[in-house]
């Protein structure tokens, strides 16, 4: 009778598997983790892809929860293109073992991990301790605020779907030239606009913009946060309020998904600008692609400036 | 000049720093170490009641990817000067037909309680239920199969688990080999918006009891239904989990069988980045005899300095059905060590 029951469920798990691997041709199913990677992913894949992010740009990429909708979407993706760097590492991993497919798990062939070949900062050197707050041990993974990052993911992107769909190889090349074209264009016009204003000083809620502050000329001299994870106290804040105010810092950028009260309250001490800036795609409405992300940042920055200079 | 004294030649220098490592410590598993550190206030005359003090557990776990087609996973338990495998599996990650497939022993997919570690749980203790009725804190927890589909399609997500264990667990025990306990899960989820979702099962379990002599069996039928809600530009601040757990025994003793009944209500609400307060109603007959009810209801408050540890005080109220009434102040602080792999949702 038990030996019978046993045989009943595996025929029935055969049949399941047999009926369950029905393959579905057509353009190849891309889930990324971010929207900032499926706008990337968009550009080079034009219509030969379907693409899908995870997470949405106005929610704070460390802490997405693990749904298990999220295990149907990757079920049938044919590549999954992440952020790297352990942004992803508090739920991702489940996802990925859960999702029944064998391309997307990490090492396979449907797996990208986009930071390969980024310009990675802020990677620590020396003992890293968790006193140091929620530190990324491979550096800081929010890369893709630098346009020439998001050139060279655009190029890991089209090497993998290339590898994947070669007889599309030379679409994807075409794609992602004129992508990179395009971009050099735009960068070379918010470095423009960026330019007067090179050297400005911010505070930032988290450790969200080296790439940025790099490439478009800010300096970074604090952080809302006391280390990266651990929310605001008053003695970080008293502190913060008096650096502000010895170097005369008036910009205070802080991501859509944290709570504006301590920024506020430090803008309201010093007299600075509180910008609720958008680090990735679909952050605000208009943010609608990676062009649109870096146009939005760039006006919403240089407002500020000019009026915080001329008040 | 003693060996390695400054001068004595061998190597100088600082310390190799962290990080350095070699190419063997590459394929280490992650390792992680949570401490459970247990306290009771006031007073409990049933023999139900926890230590003034203790350090309830420490968990190890060691995760890493085994090859291109699995991963695995070790839980090891040291409690009170015990040392347990609570989990150990291999998990076949690259199946057709949208198989999973787990090896090793593990906690059975009986509804949700059973499958959560310690340090996952939004209470200090276990539901009155799962003591009553699913074998308390290490609940069913062997040496097994499990064996688990997914059924992808537009409306929700579908997800059956079968599994059979040797019967060796706190409620399950084979007398034979052939004893095996079986245990069935239907899980379903869906969004209803980008911030709310419902989570859903019913759960089935099957096995010979601790009753000795061959034929006795316990069976268990287990539903739950979970609420979430947690605004996706405010999910570090914001969270609502209402949660409930229906689970139906039957018991073959010597006398006869036993139907029991048992659940539990709980709602846990995140106030602000590091606060979260929770409530929880019990109730349950005991699966040997079904005219014995215990109540409870208890209040909690949970501090989270960061992500990695915690402290939690629970004020219990619990009415034992040998009319014993206990009024107890449980606290608790849960300390994390090294890299914890997350947990499934």
């Amino acid at each position: 009778m038990r030996v019978r029951s046993a045989v009943v469920v595996l025929g029935a798990a055969l049949a399941l598997a047999v009926t369950g691997t029905l393959w579905a041709a057509g353009p190849l199913n891309v889930i990324t983790t971010t929207e900032d990677l499926a706008a990337i992913a968009r550009e080079v894949g034009g219509d030969k892809v379907k693409v899908e992010s995870l997470s949405r740009g106005y929610q704070d990429p460390h802490f997405v929860e693990a749904k298990p909708s999220f295990v149907l979407k990757l079920n049938k993706a044919d590549l999954l293109i992440a952020v790297g760097r352990e942004l992803e590492i508090g739920w991702l991993p489940p996802l990925v073992t859960q999702s029944r497919n064998s391309k997307i798990q990490l090492g396979g062939d449907g797996y990208l991990d986009a930071s390969l070949t980024a310009r990675i900062l802020e990677v620590p050197t020396g003992q890293i301790t968790r006193a140091m707050g929620d530190v990324h041990p491979l550096g800081n993974p929010h890369y893709w605020l630098d346009p020439e990052n998001g050139k060279r993911i655009a190029k890991e992107i089209e090497a993998k779907l290339s590898a994947l769909d070669r007889a599309n190889a030379a679409y994807f090349a075409q794609r992602e030239e004129d992508f990179e074209k395009r971009l050099s264009a735009a960068e070379k016009g918010w470095q423009a606009t960026m330019a007067p204003y090179k050297g400005t000083k911010v505070v930032t809620y988290h450790r969200s913009w080296p790439n940025f502050a790099e490439r478009f000329g800010l300096e970074v001299i604090g952080y809302v946060e006391p280390r990266p994870g651990i929310p605001p106290s008053p003695s970080h804040t008293f502190d913060v309020i008096q650096e502000m105010k010895r170097q005369n810092v008036k910009i205070i950028l802080v991501e859509p998904y944290f709570d504006l009260k301590t920024p506020n309250s430090i803008g309201r001490e010093t007299g600075a600008k509180v910008l609720e800036m958008p680090p990735s795609v679909g952050g605000e409405k208009e943010v609608t692609d990676y062009f649109k992300l870096f146009d939005y940042d760039v006006k919403l920055l240089v407002d500020a400036i000019k009026q915080t200079r001329s008040s | 000049m003693p060996p390695g004294a400054a001068g004595a030649g061998g190597p100088s220098g600082p310390l190799p720093v962290y990080g350095n490592v070699g190419a063997s410590k590459v394929f280490n598993p992650d390792i992680a170490v949570i401490g459970d550190f247990l306290g009771a206030i006031g007073k409990n005359d049933s023999e139900r009641a926890t230590p003034s003090l203790e350090l309830h557990e420490a968990e190890t776990s060691f995760q890493a990817i085994v090859d291109p087609y699995a991963r695995a996973d070790f839980f090891l338990t040291f409690s009170n000067d015990e040392v347990g495998v609570e989990e150990g599996f291999v998990t076949f990650t690259s199946l057709p037909g949208n198989f999973l497939v787990k090896v090793g022993k593990m906690r059975a997919s009986f509804g949700k309680v059973n499958q959560m570690h310690n340090h996952v749980m939004p209470w200090t203790d276990r539901p009155i239920v799962t003591d009553n009725l699913v074998g308390g804190e290490d609940g069913i927890d062997d040496a097994g199969i499990s064996l688990s589909r997914l059924f992808p399609n537009e409306l929700l997500f579908l997800e059956a688990t079968a599994e059979v264990y040797r019967g060796e667990s706190n409620i399950f025990r084979a007398p034979e080999r052939g004893d095996l306990t079986w245990v069935g899960r239907l899980r379903g989820y869906r969004d209803l918006t980008e911030s709310t979702n419902l989570d859903f099962g019913g759960s089935f379990a099957q096995g010979h009891n601790d009753v000795a002599g061959p034929g006795f069996k316990t069976r268990l039928f287990g539903a739950d239904i979970a609420f979430r809600y947690r605004p996706l530009r405010r999910a570090i601040y914001r969270r609502l989990i209402l949660r409930t757990e229906l689970m139906w025994s039957r018991k073959e003793l010597e006398a006869g069988p036993v139907k029991a009944f048992g659940a539990y209500v709980s709602g846990e609400y995140q106030f602000a980045q590091r606060w979260f307060a929770g409530v929880r109603l019990d109730r349950s007959d005991r699966a040997d005899d079904a005219a014995l009810v215990d109540k409870g209801a208890s209040v909690l408050l949970t501090y989270w300095p960061s992500e990695f540890s915690q402290i939690r005080g629970q004020y219990r109220h619990t009415r034992y059905a040998e009319d014993i009434k206990a009024n107890e102040l449980l606290f608790q602080v849960q300390f994390s060590i090294g890299a914890h792999g997350a947990h499934t949702f």
